[in-house]
């Protein structure tokens, strides 16, 4: 079912270059993606075999690109930039991370608990033992917090510059709040050590294999609901809303309820992004929340090309898939290639990769 | 009171010849640590001004013993002997000391100061005792007291004693004593008063109530002092998050640009400031207490200069979009923060106060203002008034105000818009380069530094009302200010994270900072 | 047009299964050691040095003939300061480029990332840095110091005549994991030892605090009880400005002395030393003790640098992680030898009991179950040269106790390396 779907997409996304050429693109890439997990299970000694390292890397990989493209439904079709997607990512990773130690502890409690002493679960882990309400939270906690945080900022008009700074200023927040022993994430450890996922275990390649599967169902999923959002009404309300949001206002549009579904639907993406990384990662800390990594993923998609659907996943490859080369090639440099990359983009590639892909198409 | 005896005792020992005590110096080298402990604390009640010039040394750490366990003292690098002219055998160690040691030290010092000539000196030496005096020093401080001539070191030489004869046998001493350390405003007589408001302690219930009153007196005073002192520090906060945030009041509040390498230029400003304390270091040591002031210049220039260099190469192609500046700036500050990493190297570099920025003026018994925090607070306004002359009194100033606020007419009456630009992006990052010298003073200089003042120098920024100077000067006092008060009471992470929240939830009510521009522009 | 496309399409393909692919060239008859430490991000700044030490060692080890007849081969990979990056490095280290062990990892946070991959895939790690302790697992060999090991005789020291016999404890630090643990596990052993619940503060600050005028204030109020000492767990750029203000507002060392955990001659390097002489550091290693192996591997670090020209080579100092990651390496290619094959099963049985001639003038014994280093510990004073003179040390090495007593219910953790549950 998701095939031909994730076709037609991919043929209208990138439409300039040549419907057949989309084509043979998407599918090449969505077939391999299939093939991985497959691969995977086969013996170690197998040519064709995928390491669990390759695979844990792409899974990685395709998490952020699900970021990438939550992050581009809010600044690419509603023009709000937010510097605090890094929480809502971070919140969902929490939330399985939650569970994942419940079932590492057993019926005890998580190490870290019985080692500041404390006999019994803090109100907001309740029930987290259960897959179910893990899941729940995994899209309550991003979802609740960018519906009361929407709520009040597009009430009260907070656009462009101002709401950057704000989200900015809420995952900073929310990072020192994590750091904290206190608050019951296990401090800057945050959450390790992780055995089992509903009794597989979870360095099983197996498990690997349906984690890494659900991550790219999610991804299609994602692109899937992003297409239909950018072609329905909604969506061109929000390209209006973004381009002129007093001229729609005129019109007679409230864009509060709007701009606040976008949001809301983009954090929750983010947390289920969040809740498939933790797993695959095998780790979920405050450092996931801090400001440059949600500035991070901001580049990923200015770079592959804001206000289109693939190309922040192209950003998230490219920088991610450079970051795992050069980090092990060239450490000292790194920074500087990523830099450059930066503005090289802003300056001659406004549109970001896919933009350069198109014009070529068309020349 | 002093006794009789013992001021018969102390005038003998005054003229007790020199001779006693010439082993002092090879006694104190043979002996152990416990042994050194005790001769110090015998020194210490029975001063001698032949000792001085041992003591002296001790405290600079120059005294060795070479392997006999005879005592020598190092004068630029050679070893003389205390006494007599012997020249060392064997090989010579310096004597270890650690900080009990130095402590006793510093005490017998202080005793022996008190014979000193000077009542400078003989008032300085009282103050110590305040702190330091023991019980064995009772009968020395008693004499000194009755000796003393001049008025205000026989205050501080009776207030130092009032601390040893609040356990004196007679009890009218005592609440003479209590009633004397209620004048102060010590947090070491808030202590020693406390424990006497305990039946076992004091069993007179005259100096018990009379403890009591001067308790209160006490805290009083301190509580004053913890006042001034909390304000104080919220306006030091205050001007270093005002320093860090106005280049970027201008950059971002005028220009527009979402400039995530402001960071970056404080940096490049305190680095600036290091490289000009390794050239005094090199060329002029002599002069080295005066790098800060060239510093100034020199940070300013350079930083302006990398400011107007990404303005012409970068950023200006990027008016009108800001979001993209973010993105654009980020990379640049990427690359600046590893080329400083690649050619200084990831560690931090030292950078240290000259004597005139270490140190504190002592206001009152708990309160100390250090020199480096009143000479910012003092820089950082400075620095205000030179940015409101310049955006206000100087052509240049016209001309940016006008660009900022219409681009296309400022160009139609001739303002060369992109010269405006460039100097005013150098404006706003030479300001920067000045926090960052600023910042060098208090803190550390590393690769990292811009990174860490990035988050709060736009919050200030946002809070103050873009584009309003005098926004951002009262959003930076407020947020320290705001800082300080809450720190003491729930913790500096806490802390933080209120003032994030609170700050969030001002810019709902209030979305254009707490000085919003008037009008009714609309895109 | 049609056939760009494709050659694009096909290029896409590749460089997404090129990822997972290993540039490392296979070299003949060497044994391979993973080298895991960030030489970017903020924690460059104290991991690069153990980085070129590691390198050293094993340029040692080789220039002496290699381990079993084979020579070592460093595969040095960047986690960049990102913590599942670690764990993602670390399994690459395990089985693309199949080393055989791998010495490693600064944070609590980046152990415990890597831990679950090591585990799983039966790898060897070598931590070389003071920790919390709280852990002992048999794939991790502890060259650092656990918590009886440094904190614990520091305060010991504090309470002693010559440590100025301090009544009241100020625990200040970074608020996270160490600092925390450390912290709990003194409040209990300072109750242990008889000092009231008044007597003791316990104040944390965020990350990267650099205004300390607030604490520094609080911790002189708190002195007017009584003889203080600050016991300083304050994490790496913190100590700049904590210091200044410390002296700034006139605190002295003879005053108020303040032992620090995480301040050695590296950080020492960036500091301006004069307000803080006096001021005491734990450890089990200073680059100022005398012997003749110390003076041996400090004159070797310095050519090192020198040689291989490292950022501040002419200013090049050794610490005490470096110490351990020295001991570290030397102790497995002894293991290795003893045990005649790299294999991680074997090695760790003749691990147990190695013994090495360390530079801190003591013979340091692993030990035979629960894979810590037994460890001599000094305090050392801060000097104007920055240089830590030696003011007092244990007798000998201890025994770590990475289960500390002074936590509740680790009386009945194992004393020996089990998988963690």
């Amino acid at each position: 079912m998701t095939m031909p779907l994730n076709q037609t997409l991919l043929a209208r996304a990138s439409a300039k270059l040549g419907p057949q050429a989309s084509i043979s693109i998407g599918l090449l890439v969505l077939l391999v993606l299939l093939a991985m997990p497959v691969l995977h299970l086969l013996p170690a000694d197998n040519a064709l075999h995928i390491s669990a390292y390759s695979l844990t890397l792409v899974g990685k990989i395709l998490c952020y690109c699900i970021v990438a493209l939550a992050l581009d439904l809010v600044w690419g079709y509603a023009g709000l930039l937010s510097l605090g997607h890094g929480l809502f990512f971070a919140l969902g990773g929490y939330a399985m991370g939650m569970y994942l130690m419940r079932e590492a502890a057993g019926d005890g409690l998580p190490a870290f608990m019985s080692f500041l002493a404390w006999t019994e679960l803090p109100w907001y882990w309740t029930g987290t033992d259960n897959f179910l309400w893990a899941l729940c939270l995994v899209v309550l906690a991003p979802g609740l917090l960018a519906l009361v945080f929407g709520y009040f900022a597009f009430n009260s008009r907070i656009k462009g510059v101002y709401f950057s700074i704000m989200t900015q200023a809420l995952t900073f927040a929310g990072m020192l709040l994590f750091f904290r022993n206190e608050t019951g994430f296990g401090g800057n450890n945050g959450f390790t050590n992780f055995k089992t996922i509903l009794g597989f275990d979870i360095t099983a390649t197996h498990t690997r294999a349906v984690l890494f599967l659900a991550t790219v169902l999610l991804l299609v999923a994602s692109l899937y609901l992003g297409w239909r959002l950018a072609r329905s009404k909604f969506g061109r309300v929000l390209t209006a809303l973004r381009d002129a949001e007093n001229r729609l206002m005129f019109c007679g549009y409230d864009p509060r309820g709007y701009k606040l579904f976008i949001w809301v639907l983009s954090a929750v993406l983010c947390g289920l992004a969040g809740a498939l990384y933790v797993p695959q990662v095998g780790i979920i800390n405050p450092s996931e929340m801090s400001p440059t990594n949600s500035i991070e993923a901001a580049v990923w998609v200015a770079l592959g090309g804001r206000g289109t659907l693939i190309g922040p996943l192209l950003g998230a490859g490219l920088v991610n898939g450079m970051k795992s080369w050069f980090t092990v090639a060239f450490p000292e440099y790194w920074l500087f290639a990523l830099g450059f990359l930066f503005i090289v983009v802003t300056l001659f590639l406004p549109k970001g990769v896919i933009g350069l892909l198109r014009k070529k198409g068309e020349q | 009171m002093p006794t009789a005896f013992s001021r018969i005792l102390f005038s003998l020992l005054l003229l007790l010849p020199m001779a006693a005590q010439a082993g002092d110096a090879n006694d104190f080298a043979a002996a152990n640590p416990a042994k050194q402990a005790s001769l110090l604390q015998q020194w210490s009640a029975n001063p001698d001004s032949a000792r001085l010039a041992l003591l002296e040394a001790l405290q600079q750490g120059r005294v060795a013993a070479d392997s006999s366990k005879q005592a020598f003292i190092e004068h630029d690098g050679s070893y003389r002997a205390v006494e007599g002219d012997a020249a060392p055998t064997g090989q010579t160690r310096k004597l270890r000391l650690n900080n009990r040691m130095r402590g006793l030290i510093s005490t017998a010092m202080a005793s022996h100061q008190l014979l000193s000539d000077d009542p400078a000196l003989r008032l300085a030496a009282a103050q110590e005792l305040q702190k330091r005096a023991k019980p064995a020093q009772l009968a020395l401080l008693e004499a000194s007291v009755a000796r003393e001539a001049d008025d205000a070191v026989r205050d501080a030489l009776t207030l130092a004693l009032a601390n040893l004869q609040l356990v004196d046998s007679d009890p009218t001493v005592r609440l003479a004593a209590v009633r004397l350390l209620g004048e102060t405003g010590e947090p070491l007589a808030r202590t020693r008063l406390e424990t006497l408001l305990d039946p076992d302690v004091e069993s007179d219930p005259s100096v018990r109530t009379a403890a009591e009153t001067s308790l209160a007196q006490v805290k009083r005073k301190l509580l004053v002092g913890e006042l001034l002192g909390q304000a104080f520090s919220g306006l030091s906060l205050g001007s270093i998050l005002l320093l860090a945030a106005l280049g970027l009041a201008i950059t971002f509040g005028l220009l527009g640009v979402i400039n995530m390498a402001h960071g970056e230029m404080l940096m490049l400003g305190a680095y600036s400031t290091y490289m000009v304390q390794v050239l005094f270091q090199r060329f002029a040591p002599e002069a080295l207490a005066l790098y800060p002031l060239v510093a100034l210049p020199v940070a300013f220039f350079v930083t302006a200069a990398i400011g107007m260099a990404l303005e012409r190469t970068v950023i200006r192609h990027l008016y009108g979009r800001p979001l993209e500046t973010l993105l654009a700036t980020w990379g640049i500050s990427l690359i600046l923060i590893q080329l400083v990493r690649v050619m200084f190297g990831a560690q931090n570099v030292e950078v240290a106060n000259p004597y005139w920025l270490s140190g504190g003026i002592q206001v009152l018994p708990n309160l100390v203002l250090p020199y480096n925090r009143i000479v910012i607070i003092g820089f950082a306004l400075f620095v205000v008034l030179l940015t409101w002359l310049l955006l206000n009194k100087t052509r240049l100033g016209l001309n940016v105000r006008a660009v900022t606020q219409n681009r296309n007419m400022a160009a139609c009456c001739g303002v060369p818009t992109g010269r405006v630009d460039m100097l005013a992006f150098g404006l706003g990052s030479g300001i920067a380069g000045l926090g960052g010298v600023a910042l060098s003073q208090i803190g550390n200089v590393g690769p990292d530094l811009g990174q860490s003042y990035i988050i709060d120098s736009f919050l200030v920024v946002v809070l103050g009302g873009v584009g309003q100077l005098a926004g951002s000067v009262m959003a930076a006092f407020g947020l320290g200010i705001a800082n300080k008060i809450l720190e003491p009471q729930i913790g500096a992470v806490l802390g933080k994270i209120l003032i994030l929240a609170l700050i969030i939830l001002f810019i709902q009510k209030r979305p254009q900072g707490l000085f919003a521009l008037k009008g009714r522009v609309i895109d | 047009m049609q056939r760009r496309n494709l050659i694009k399409a096909l290029t896409l393909s590749a460089s997404i299964a090129a990822m997972g692919m290993t540039w490392t060239v296979q070299a003949a008859e060497t044994i391979k050691v993973g080298i895991l430490h960030s030489l970017s991000g903020t924690m460059a700044i104290s991991e690069t040095s153990l980085k070129d030490m590691a390198l050293m060692t094993i340029d040692e080890i080789n220039a002496k003939g290699g381990v079993n007849g084979k020579q070592l081969e460093a595969v040095v990979v960047d986690p960049a300061s990102n913590w599942p990056l670690f764990a993602e490095k670390g399994r690459q280290l395990l089985t693309q480029d199949k080393v055989d062990v791998v010495f490693g990892c600064w944070t609590s946070v980046s152990r415990k990332s890597v831990l679950p991959v090591f585990e799983e895939l039966n790898g060897l790690l070598f931590y070389p840095v003071q920790y919390e302790g709280e852990e002992m697992s048999p794939n991790v060999f502890y060259t650092g110091a656990a918590p009886n090991q440094q904190a614990i005789p520091a305060v010991e020291y504090l309470m002693s005549e010559d440590g100025g016999a301090a009544k009241r404890y100020f625990l200040l630090g970074t608020d996270y994991v160490y600092p925390r643990t450390t912290n709990k596990i003194l409040r209990s052993f300072l109750v242990s030892k008889g000092v009231a619940e008044k007597d003791i503060e316990e104040v944390y600050t965020p990350f990267g605090h650099s205004d300390y005028q607030t604490i520094v204030a609080n911790i002189k109020k708190f002195s007017a009880g009584g003889k203080t000492a600050v016991i300083s767990t304050v994490n790496g750029d913190s100590n700049v400005p904590f210091y200044k203000e410390l002296a700034n507002q006139g605190i002295e060392a003879t005053d108020i002395p303040v032992v620090a955990f995480s301040v050695g001659e590296e950080e020492l390097r960036g500091i301006d030393t004069k307000p803080l002489v006096g001021q005491l550091a734990a450890w089990n290693y200073f680059q100022s003790v005398e012997n003749p192996v110390n003076t041996e591997f400090v004159n070797k670090w310095k050519a090192y640098a020198k040689a291989k020209n490292l950022p501040g080579a002419d200013k090049a100092v050794t610490n005490d992680p470096m110490e351990a990651t020295y001991v570290g390496i030397n102790m497995w290619a002894q293991a290795v030898e003893k045990a005649g094959s790299t294999d991680v099963d074997k090695v760790r049985d003749a691990l147990a009991g190695q013994t090495f001639a360390a530079p801190s003038g003591y013979t340091l014994t692993m030990d035979k179950t629960n894979h810590h280093l037994h460890k001599p510990v000094m305090i050392g004073e801060v000097q104007e040269d920055g240089q830590f003179e030696v003011v007092w040390q244990t007798e000998g090495p201890l025994r770590a106790q990475p289960w500390s007593p002074y936590i509740e219910g680790n009386d009945k953790k194992p004393d020996y390396a089990v998988k963690s549950n």
